[in-house]
């Protein structure tokens, strides 16, 4: 299986887009209407067990051995480093 | 000893690619919406992992220290270390067990600037065979009210490949013939989005590029070979030198009125080595009293690279040959469970606001539906043994401080 | 693109919204208060009055308490008094908290948040001061170390009126 040339070039002129795209449309809301939630109703987002890190050491890890394992990678919110060994 | 490092990049020498986001970062720094970001809290968590599996154990420790200087920096700093004992299936196929340990050194910086977070950081890894580095930034926003969060990053690895040989006295020493490289890059975005006032959602997007050496300089591919042996003879793999994959995760988290958290999500991936895999997980938060337990399961599967295969035709079939399992077809279903106890306050040390010991518990069960146990040969026939299976039971237990 | 994004920028920068409030009249409420007593805002009419919105479960907000506390205590008898207003719609959790950190402040229960909305309260903590007359003259969003002297400033200017 031999890689495309215009593959990586593609798919990163659809990043750009959706980069840009995505940040007009929150450039658009920048001077916008009220939030829905205010911050006095914000209480449960104060929580840890409401956290997407709450116990970051751990889920590095975690994600680490199923990277390890499995093919698929990224979009974990979680940034590893070094090498997917064993 | 390496399995599989992400693949290649086509983006090497362009450098183009790095102007959409210093773009976008230069924007973002200047639509500063009112509230401010938030810097990390203070923690220090010290953990013992565990994992046994397919005849191997890999342990050890990882600690992560984390301060915030004045009111702008927060600094971050974290060592690991994995303690590898392997006699895994490919080592039995193809070479001997070994004990090895793999020691990661991390530190980062993030910088608060009025609703902006500004992150850096280096993260390296060694072993006697691996060396990698690797080096990220990212800006985060907070607007509309602090409704949103977008986030931006850019990663950077350089990694050396090596392969252990023994010598004339029986030692372990890196072969000098063979000395690899290979480039990482990665772009992700990140928006995280507050729904309801019980509700928050998160997107995840990322792009990951590899160049370079990829492979695993100990495994081999087989093909058949009547007559000869076990039926089957082994030669080394030919892997693509560049991998281009993108990966989408949306998670959901909603607070349920009992107070418990339910966690969801799916994630997307494909890349130019032909593998698509989805996952879908959920998780479940109870808290009770001074305890936090929580339940949680996660299905994925994938279907196996385009250059894939667990018993090739003949010798030289195509021109890349790979039989590394983690680029097979397989279903991987994940149980686990957790508990966390908060300690009541510490009179002894009273700068400790909060403490909590914590252990987590999953189950793997990889189930292949194109590797198969080719130790079996002898037994059932080249091709024809049974496909394998792998059980794993992996353990943290971990204390977490917060000053 | 690049030019168009900064286009836009500029354009959004220069439409976003002035701080609204300062200088109308503060509106009025009635809340009730540790003691079970209802508190409204004009039996403060003709004093210096500085309304601060917090919730237990928010950082900045106990962070600056004790804060609040000494400004209280430093300007009370000038003719200035200081109102926390908490927003959360159960009062366990900040009762618990003001057992461990005591203030001596009136504290009153926003528990419908109909006071919040009515102070358009946009960050986690606000700080509101109104003079003497009732008008509205600082509005302040979130906390930071160093933010209890600009306060202090405006109280001490306002009581002299």
């Amino acid at each position: 299986m031999s890689r495309s040339p215009g593959d990586t070039g593609r798919t990163l002129r659809v990043l750009r887009c959706a980069a840009a795209a995505l940040l007009l449309a929150a450039l658009a809301g920048c001077a916008a209407p009220q939030p829905w939630v205010k911050p006095y109703e914000r209480e449960h987002f104060a929580d840890p067990i409401m956290s997407f890190n709450r116990d970051p050491v751990s889920n590095v890890y975690i994600d680490h051995v199923f990277e390890s394992r499995e093919g698929a990678r990224g979009a974990t919110g979680t940034v590893g480093g070094g090498c997917g060994c064993n | 000893m390496q399995l599989r490092r992400a693949a290649a990049s086509t983006a090497a020498g362009r450098g183009v690619h790095l102007s959409p986001f210093a773009r976008t970062l230069l924007t973002l720094a200047v639509c500063a919406p009112v509230l401010g970001g938030v810097l990390p809290e203070d923690r220090a968590d010290v953990m013992y992992h565990y994992y046994n599996g397919g005849d191997i154990t890999v342990e050890g420790p990882s600690v992560l220290i984390r301060k915030k200087v004045g009111d702008n920096f927060s600094f971050t700093v974290n060592y690991y270390e994995d303690m590898i004992s392997s006699a895994s299936i490919d080592v039995k196929l193809s070479a001997s067990p070994y004990h090895e340990k793999r020691t990661q050194w991390s530190g980062g910086v993030d910088y608060l600037h009025g609703k902006s977070t500004y992150s850096a950081g280096v993260i390296t890894s060694k072993e006697p065979d691996y060396k990698a580095n690797t080096a990220y930034f990212a800006v985060s926003q907070d607007m509309f009210g602090d409704l949103t969060t977008l986030t931006l990053g850019y990663r950077r690895g350089w990694d050396q490949i090596f392969r252990d040989i023994k010598d004339a006295n029986g030692d372990i020493i890196n072969d000098p013939t063979f000395h690899e490289r290979a480039d990482h890059r990665g772009y992700s975005l990140s928006l995280s989005q507050i729904l309801t006032r019980n509700t928050i959602a998160s997107f995840n997007y990322e792009l990951l590029t590899d160049e370079g050496y990829l492979a695993n300089p100990y495994r081999k591919i087989r093909y058949l070979s009547p007559g000869q042996g076990a039926g089957y003879t082994l030669a080394d793999q030919v892997y693509p030198n560049t991998r281009t994959s993108n990966a989408a995760s949306i998670t959901v988290k909603h607070w349920l009125s009992w107070h418990a958290v339910l966690t969801g999500e799916y994630r997307f991936f494909r890349d130019t080595w032909g593998i698509v895999a989805n996952n879908v997980s959920v998780d479940y938060i109870q808290p009770w009293h001074n305890w936090e337990f929580d339940a949680n399961l996660r299905w994925y599967r994938q279907n196996a690279a385009d250059f894939y295969s667990d018993l090739f035709p003949r010798a030289d079939y195509q021109n890349y040959m790979a039989r590394d399992r983690e680029l097979a077809s397989f279903t991987d279903y994940t149980v686990g469970v957790g508990a966390s106890y908060r300690f009541p306050h510490l009179s002894w040390a009273p700068w400790v606001s909060k403490s909590t010991l914590n252990l987590h518990y999953q189950h793997l069960l990889i189930k292949y539906s194109d590797y198969r146990n080719a130790l079996l040969a002898p037994e059932y026939g080249a091709g024809n043994e049974p496909l394998y299976e792998l059980n794993a039971n992996v353990f943290t237990l971990f204390l977490s401080i917060w000053y | 693109m690049k030019n168009r994004i900064a286009a836009i920028t500029a354009a959004l920068a220069l439409a976003l919204p002035a701080l609204a409030g300062t200088g109308g009249p503060a509106p009025q409420f009635s809340l009730s208060s540790r003691e079970g007593k209802d508190v409204t805002l004009t039996q403060y009419h003709g004093q210096v009055v500085m309304i601060n919105f917090w919730a237990s479960w928010c950082g900045p907000c106990r962070q600056e308490m004790p804060l609040l506390e000494t400004i209280y205590k430093k300007y009370n008898k000038l003719g200035f008094t200081m109102l926390g207003v908490n927003v959360e719609p159960d009062s366990n959790a900040a009762l618990e908290w003001l057992k461990a950190t005591p203030v001596s402040f009136p504290i009153l229960f926003d528990k419908d948040s109909k006071v919040s909305k009515l102070y358009d309260v946009a960050g986690m903590p606000s700080t509101v001061i109104i003079d003497r007359a009732g008008k509205v003259r600082m509005l302040h969003r979130g906390y930071k170390p160093g933010d209890e002297n600009e306060y202090m400033d405006s109280i001490r200017a306002l009581v002299r009126e």
